[in-house]
């Protein structure tokens, strides 16, 4: 029982995380008024990018960085459509899906099932007292470790600077923004090229710590997924932690049932976290409207 | 007229062109050899009647799931669901066809038909229920709903129908249907009545957006839901029923799979056609002819796809690259997207 509940705890965090980053990506985003249906995409990019540098170096921060730079670097795909075309958003976003979809095939074609060593987790210092749990439930990689931080990060950055400000004013009002002198395009680039780092980062946290595998689709619509969430958070960063332990939860859940050899057939199981992510959505639905960025998915050509 | 008609043609032409170069470009990085590619595709597909037969039965799942986005999308709704609803079509057709197997083909045919509408469209109707109640927005809903309905597939097809025959049940997959319950082919070819279905539904489509109060009204939604809701159109009852039919089509993309083609429910038996529709029917500008020949190109890039993955080694979902560099040509032109919308 305790290491049924340990290794829920740990799965909850470990699948948790990218979640998280994917979603702190399209809160910055979407605050800025954009709703970027790539993420999936991307995630795929990142993970096939990541785990490619990762077993070809033998260094997995090599392949962590690199996941982000290739993330962001797609994402101008969809900024240039969305920012200086002015294109429909969805259309604009189902563009880098499919383009991450295809190109991710390709990378990571003579990889699948490739070994690698897996980013190094550390243990939390002064635990080792309680050794009778499942050290997994005191030991994550860096980036777990940082993705509260960098949740904190992003709340600060959008609702504590001045960057922030604009940026909110931008997705809320962008009439009022072009009238007081605020460069929109630049600051709309500026939270697609984080949304993407984020993504990408995310991505390879999923194929390099949490399956050390690449397998073709591998993100499984964790990238709409993370729009969900984005929903459920209500467009807040810290609230957004909550919403991927959720999920992140539902996940393991699922998985450990399985490894235990429940009689639940598994195709049901995997259903949870998406029925979990709908009946989310249709709880928080009647109130949503209230807290979405007042400009979000519309096309604001400069000139109104 | 026709002078529009040669201009519209030109850009399809155009945007074609373009998206060809750019792909090879991305295969030649990918070191393999695109000139080759695309003769062996040409060669594959339009060189003959056979191949050319291949090329429209991959066109109809892709008539029927480009319908099921265009109805939609003029009553101001994104379906981005094809894939889930024409699993579920699927699912209800296998059911009918494995449980009532001793039927003529007369009525055990219209009857599966039947059922792969209401399958998909039940499906459809849930993502357009949540919307007019004002819950969840449909693409959102739609996208998700696509990775839960192939584990409803995997579910079946994997416990209680999976084959129990000798060598079939190797595979995941139902046993195989009776001879009444698989739709006919035709001219000694694998094109079967589904093409000629989906033909139908695309005239009834028009038909009924062009020639109708009910096409009207689903148009005046689309422009302006407020004044629709104003001028006594019951918004709600359009928005369900629109996402109803439009899951029925795309169910028939499904169940047409299955019962003229494999003759037995697999898991995992879509390549994807689902999101395909929904490039076809944004490059089509949901115009009937428009679907009619996108479809036609999109079902030639998926042969290529199967062809590539054996003869160069480039995954079959790479195709997916194509696809998006169309859709960036059509989204940075403004002229262009001005033309198709």
């Amino acid at each position: 029982m305790i290491s049924f509940f340990a290794g829920l705890i740990s799965g909850t965090i470990m699948y948790g995380a990218p979640l998280l980053y994917c979603t702190l990506g399209e809160v910055i985003g979407q605050r800025a008024g954009m709703v970027n249906l790539g993420l999936e995409g991307i995630m795929l990019v990142g993970a096939a990018a990541g785990f490619t540098v990762a077993a070809g170096t033998g260094n997995m921060w090599l392949g962590v960085l690199l996941a982000a730079l290739a993330g962001a670097a797609l994402n101008l795909v969809y900024a240039f459509l969305v920012v200086n075309r002015q294109a429909n958003q969805l259309a604009s976003g189902l563009t880098v899906m499919f383009l991450g979809t295809g190109l991710s095939a390709m990378i990571g074609r003579s990889y699948i099932g490739s070994g690698i060593s897996g980013l190094a987790r550390y243990q939390i210092p002064g635990v080792s007292a309680f050794s009778w749990v499942r050290s997994t439930m005191f030991s994550y990689d860096l980036l777990v470790y940082l993705v509260v931080p960098a949740a904190v990060f992003a709340w600060w950055g959008l609702f504590r600077t001045k960057w922030g400000l604009h940026l909110r004013v931008v997705g809320e009002d962008p009439s009022a923004a072009f009238a007081a002198g605020l460069k929109i395009p630049a600051l709309q680039y500026q939270a697609q090229l984080a949304n993407g780092f984020l993504a990408g980062l995310a991505g390879a946290h999923l194929s390099l710590a949490v399956a050390r595998a690449w397998t073709e689709g591998m993100i499984g619509g964790r990238g709409f997924i993370a729009i969900a969430l984005v929903i459920f958070s209500k467009w807040h960063p810290l609230r957004a932690i909550a919403g991927a332990l959720l999920f992140g939860g539902s996940v393991t859940l699922q998985l450990q049932l399985q490894a235990r050899g429940s009689s639940i057939s598994p195709f049901l199981l995997n259903m949870i976290p998406y029925v979990l992510t709908l009946g989310v959505l249709m709880i928080w639905g009647g109130v949503r409207r209230f807290a979405a960025p007042a400009a979000l998915g519309r096309v604001y050509s400069g000139e109104e | 007229m026709p002078k529009n008609w040669l201009s519209a043609l030109a850009r399809y032409v155009f945007i074609l062109t373009v998206a060809l170069i750019a792909y090879a470009a991305v295969l030649l990085l990918a070191g393999k050899n695109p000139i080759l590619a695309y003769i062996d595709t040409f060669d594959f597909t339009l060189s003959s009647w056979y191949g050319f037969s291949e090329v429209i039965v991959r066109m109809t799942p892709l008539l029927f799931t480009a319908i099921a986005v265009a109805l939609p999308s003029r009553a101001g709704l994104i379906n981005v669901g094809g894939e889930g609803q024409l699993y579920l079509g699927a699912w209800l057709a296998t059911w009918g066809a494995i449980t009532f197997t001793n039927l003529p083909a007369s009525v055990f045919i219209p009857f599966l038909v039947l059922l792969g509408f209401i399958g998909g469209g039940v499906w459809a109707a849930l993502a357009g229920f949540l919307r007019a109640k004002g819950y969840v927005n449909e693409t959102i809903t739609t996208l998700l709903m696509n990775y839960i309905a192939p584990l409803v597939v995997g579910y079946f097809v994997y416990g209680s129908w999976r084959s129990r025959e000798p060598g079939a049940s190797a595979f995941p997959q139902t046993a195989a249907f009776v001879q009444e319950a698989r739709m006919p082919r035709f001219f000694q070819t694998r094109i079967h009545l589904g093409f000629f279905l989906a033909l139908l539904i695309l005239f009834i489509y028009w038909f009924v957006l062009e020639k109708t109060k009910w096409g009207l009204k689903i148009k005046g939604i689309g422009g302006n839901p407020e004044a629709a809701k104003r001028m006594g159109i019951e918004v709600n009852f359009y928005l369900i029923a629109v996402m109803f039919v439009a899951g029925g089509i795309a169910g028939l993309a499904g169940m047409s799979e299955v019962t003229a083609l494999h003759g037995r429910l697999r898991a995992g038996f879509s390549p994807g056609y689902g999101f395909v529709g929904f490039l076809i029917s944004w490059l089509a500008g949901g115009r009937p002819l428009g679907i009619l020949a996108m479809s036609f190109v999109l079902a030639i890039v998926f042969s290529s796809g199967s062809l590539l993955q054996i003869t160069q080694g480039v995954p079959f979902a790479a195709i997916n690259v194509l696809m998006a560099i169309i859709l960036f040509i059509v989204l940075m032109k403004p002229n262009l997207r001005r033309l198709m919308s």
